[in-house]
């Protein structure tokens, strides 16, 4: 179906009623009210797993419930597909992005939608809309740029764009602010408030409740599927709203320091290429010793991913050492590096740290299909695999209808939790984890620091980089700050204050 | 070898071989190249030809209506695209498996059809060839590119008409959209079955056409399995070609010219095996697509079926 260039819908009210999804094995939402009201945000909470995607995804047409109602406007509606939802002024800023990469922004924008000069294009007329948008809500975008060359955060904004470009009233965001730094989390809130003053309606859907508290109007809390109730957000206090969301209180930790030992991770005058073409690592010198945990600082896009890329192996090498021990593994291969005790959370974890088709438990077992105690000979040993895989989801509290679900039908926090868990099992010597806790909730977050903790206190040494401050302030023993392909400092836990830290991510030198 | 054996007419002759023998290679390769930018690979893109080529011979056996002929080989075309559409699409069965499964029905039903209802090899009164007023005068030029049938130049045409449809109009764009991820183009209202059905119907009746052009313009009479894996040269097209027209029409180019030479030098009795030379085509496919590996290019969806709700 191609839509009419649509006008800005005002709604009023939208009001899901005693909504009941089932997947098979779990009740991803089991009689859930809300009702979201325009011109206010509404934040929508909950571990991992709860349920607030799949009621989102209800929401905008992509799932059908199997009981309960939608009532637009006090008017009952049924969403076959999200060209209803559209036509009706549902907007949804999902998870993961819907863009096509190889496309221009102006014909990501204008995909689906009637052209004022059908069947051609009139990509000028969609660019000129765009700008006018972007002005109007301080979203900064460039309508022929292509999509691979936007950073996440333009990406994001393409997104809202899209939403706002096909006139939607209400405006789901799930997760808006798991991928971007703090500085765009600012820009991002400077623009919700606007959409808000416009008369939109928001739903917002995250795992850091300060931003819950700076942003809401109103709360939700969904837990295993449930309504917690909804609560003005004002009335709250940020206990509540973990114990409303865990079952239970999370208080922040405070960890101990520990004895560090010699240096286990030596990383000298390290060079890379990054994707685009430019020099990415400009010769990063960094030594982690047993035991310690430092943190890796900086604003995205200045060189930390391609650091633990090239840690792990994933990435070219084009200049410097790196040392494991005192073995040389710079251009070690993959199974080299785990040998010689080497583990690595990637940051990308749907794409380089599991495989979505496979089961939990194979994806358990991925990295020991060799030699481990789960092989007999060529084959696999089964019923061990079987058991320990139990053990691991109980352990971690990884929330999957079975071992043999497959992946994909996970919620993203508990992806991240499997693969943890797999890393962690190996016992290794250093561990490079990246963005270990991104979109991941506060009862995992808590979990996956105790066990880095726990792994620092058994003597690995943890390379931890995160563009999450408080991980880094939390965790790190020292605290090193990454800008433009190199190290700005390196900082002592003291020395590593927000303001520091925020001074030397921009660039400027630590006196 | 005989020294002179390339003077200008060998060279015109077979140069003029190649437009001509470019034509089946253009329609099959573009109307592939709309499958796949949607996501779907038809490997029975050689099976709908043969039946294409089969329909056309006898209608315009029949009738003496080569138009009739090309008409009823696009209907035909399209009938087994829809067929493709509904098991790749619809059943979300494994492309490669169904297209060979086409490829084979094909291959049978035109054998079958031609056994039953003309029995023996003969010819038919194809397309002529149309002179184009003063280009068609102009000396070697005017021979090698004016002075072709109407099929040879429609195929030609496709080639600017396939990219201003896929750059310039709202069905190209969600013909990439899909191809490349389904799901975005889903969330945003776009069906992605509808366009599915679209591009490999499309695709299909443009197969059944170049089954049409090389049974009523290229040689005027069908045998059994008159294609001998053109279609499936046509899908290596579409890799060479890295999705985009212009590309297939250089690949479509190298393959006819060396064909074309191919042909010539079998006809002037030139020293080199028949054997081997039938191969060339084939050999430079196989060269072709392991030099010219356009990963990048590929739709990112190509040989996936879609399923909502899988993040
Ligand atoms: N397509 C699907 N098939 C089967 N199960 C699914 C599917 N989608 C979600 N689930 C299950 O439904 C439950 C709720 O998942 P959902 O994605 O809504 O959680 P969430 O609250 O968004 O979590 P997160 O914070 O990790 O994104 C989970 O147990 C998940 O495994
Ligand atoms: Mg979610």
């Amino acid at each position: 179906m191609t839509l009419p260039e649509p006008k800005q819908k005002h709604i009023q009210r939208i009001e899901m009623r005693d909504i009941v999804k089932r997947f098979p094995g779990v009740v991803a939402n089991n009689k859930v009210n809300l009702q979201i009201n325009a011109g206010e945000v509404h934040a929508l909470l909950g571990e991992n797993g709860a349920g607030k995607s799949t009621l989102m995804r209800q929401l905008y047409g992509l799932y059908r419930p199997d009981e309960g109602q939608i009532l637009v406007n006090d008017k009952p509606q049924v969403f076959h597909s999200p060209a209803d939802a559209i036509l009706a002024g549902i907007g949804m800023i999902h998870q993961h992005f819907m863009l096509v990469p190889t496309l221009s922004v102006a014909e990501n924008v204008a995909l689906g939608l009637q052209s004022s000069h059908e069947p051609l294009l009139d990509l000028q007329n969609v660019s000129q809309r765009i700008e006018k948008l972007s002005q109007a809500y301080g979203l900064k975008v460039e309508p022929d740029a292509y999509i691979w060359q936007l950073s996440v955060g333009e990406q994001q904004r393409v997104e809202i764009i899209k939403a706002l470009y096909r006139g939607a009233g209400i405006i789901i965001l799930d997760e808006p602010t798991a991928v971007l730094t703090p500085q765009e989390v600012n820009d991002l809130f400077v623009t919700l408030k606007r959409m808000t003053s416009e008369g939109h309606g928001l739903v917002f859907i995250s795992h850091k409740l300060h931003e819950v508290m700076a942003i809401s109007d109103q709360v939700t809390v969904l837990r295993d599927g449930q309504s917690m109730g909804t609560r003005p957000a004002k009335g709250v206090t940020r206990d509540e709203m973990v114990k409303m969301m865990v079952g239970r209180e999370v208080k922040p930790l405070a960890p101990q320091p520990v004895q560090t030992g010699e240096v286990c991770l030596q990383i000298s005058g390290l060079r890379a290429a990054g994707d685009r073409e430019t020099e990415a690592l400009r010769g990063v010198d960094l030594n982690v010793h047993a035991g310690e945990i430092l943190g890796v600082a900086g604003v995205s896009g200045n060189g930390q991913r391609e650091l633990a890329q090239c840690l792990a192996g994933l990435r070219k090498v084009t200049g410097g050492r790196i040392l494991l021990n005192g073995q040389d593994i710079t251009q070690a291969s993959l199974q080299e590096r785990m040998a010689a005790g080497q583990s690595y959370i990637p940051e990308e974890r749907m794409r380089d740290g599991a495989i979505r088709e496979f089961s939990v438990q194979e994806n358990l077992f991925l990295r020991d299909h060799a030699a481990s105690a789960f092989t007999n000979g060529i084959f696999l040993h089964f019923a061990r695999m079987a058991a320990r895989t139990r053990e691991v989801i109980q352990q971690y509290s990884i929330k999957a209808p079975s071992a043999e679900t497959p992946i994909k039908n996970l919620s993203g926090g508990n992806i991240q939790k499997l693969i943890m868990a797999r890393e962690l099992s190996r016992q290794p010597k250093a561990l490079i984890a990246a963005q270990p806790t991104r979109g991941v909730d506060i009862g995992a977050t808590e979990y996956i620091h105790q066990r880095l903790l726990e792994q620092r206190a058994n003597g690995t040494a943890i390379l931890l980089i995160s563009e999450d401050l408080d991980e880094i302030r939390t965790l790190s023993d020292r605290v090193a700050v990454m800008y433009e392909g190199q190290m700005m400092g390196i900082l002592s836990r003291d020395e590593a204050s927000v303001e520091t830290i925020g001074l030397m991510m921009a660039g400027v030198a630590a006196t | 070898m005989n020294e002179d054996i390339l003077t200008l007419a060998v060279v015109t002759g077979i140069l003029t071989s190649a437009i001509r023998l470019a034509t089946p290679y253009l329609f099959a390769a573009v109307g592939e190249a709309f499958a796949q930018t949607s996501g779907v690979v038809n490997l029975g893109v050689d099976g709908i030809m043969l039946v294409g080529a089969f329909a056309a011979f006898y209608v315009t056996l029949q009738t003496g209506n080569v138009w009739l002929g090309a008409l009823v080989a696009i209907l035909v075309g399209l009938l087994m695209g829809l067929l493709m559409s509904f098991i790749s699409v619809t059943l979300k069965a494994e492309q490669g498996i169904s297209g060979i499964g086409l490829y084979m029905f094909g291959l049978g039903l035109s054998s079958l059809l031609f056994k039953l209802l003309v029995g023996t090899v003969q010819t038919v009164e194809g397309f002529r060839a149309v002179k184009i007023p003063l280009l068609g005068d102009i000396p070697v030029i005017g021979a090698i590119f004016f002075q072709h049938s109407i099929p040879v130049y429609a195929a030609f045409l496709l080639v600017p008409l396939a990219w201003w449809f896929l750059e310039k109009t709202t069905w190209g764009l969600k013909i990439k959209a899909v191809g490349q991820n389904p799901a975005a183009a889903d969330s945003l209202g776009v069906s992605v079955d509808k366009v599915r059905y679209f591009s490999v119907c499309l695709g299909s009746a443009l197969a059944g056409l170049a089954g049409a052009s090389l049974s009523t313009a290229l040689v005027n009479l069908f045998q059994e399995n008159l294609t001998a894996g053109l279609g499936f040269i046509a899908v290596a097209l579409v890799y060479f070609g890295g999705w985009k027209p212009v590309g297939i029409l250089a690949g479509a180019l190298l393959f006819s010219a060396v064909n074309a030479f191919q042909l010539w030098m079998q006809v002037l009795g030139a020293n080199i095996s028949s054997d081997v030379a039938v191969m060339l085509p084939y050999l430079l496919t196989i060269a072709a697509l392991v030099f010219a590996t356009n990963r990048v290019r590929q739709p990112a969806a190509l040989n996936k079926p879609f399923e909502r709700g899988e993040n």
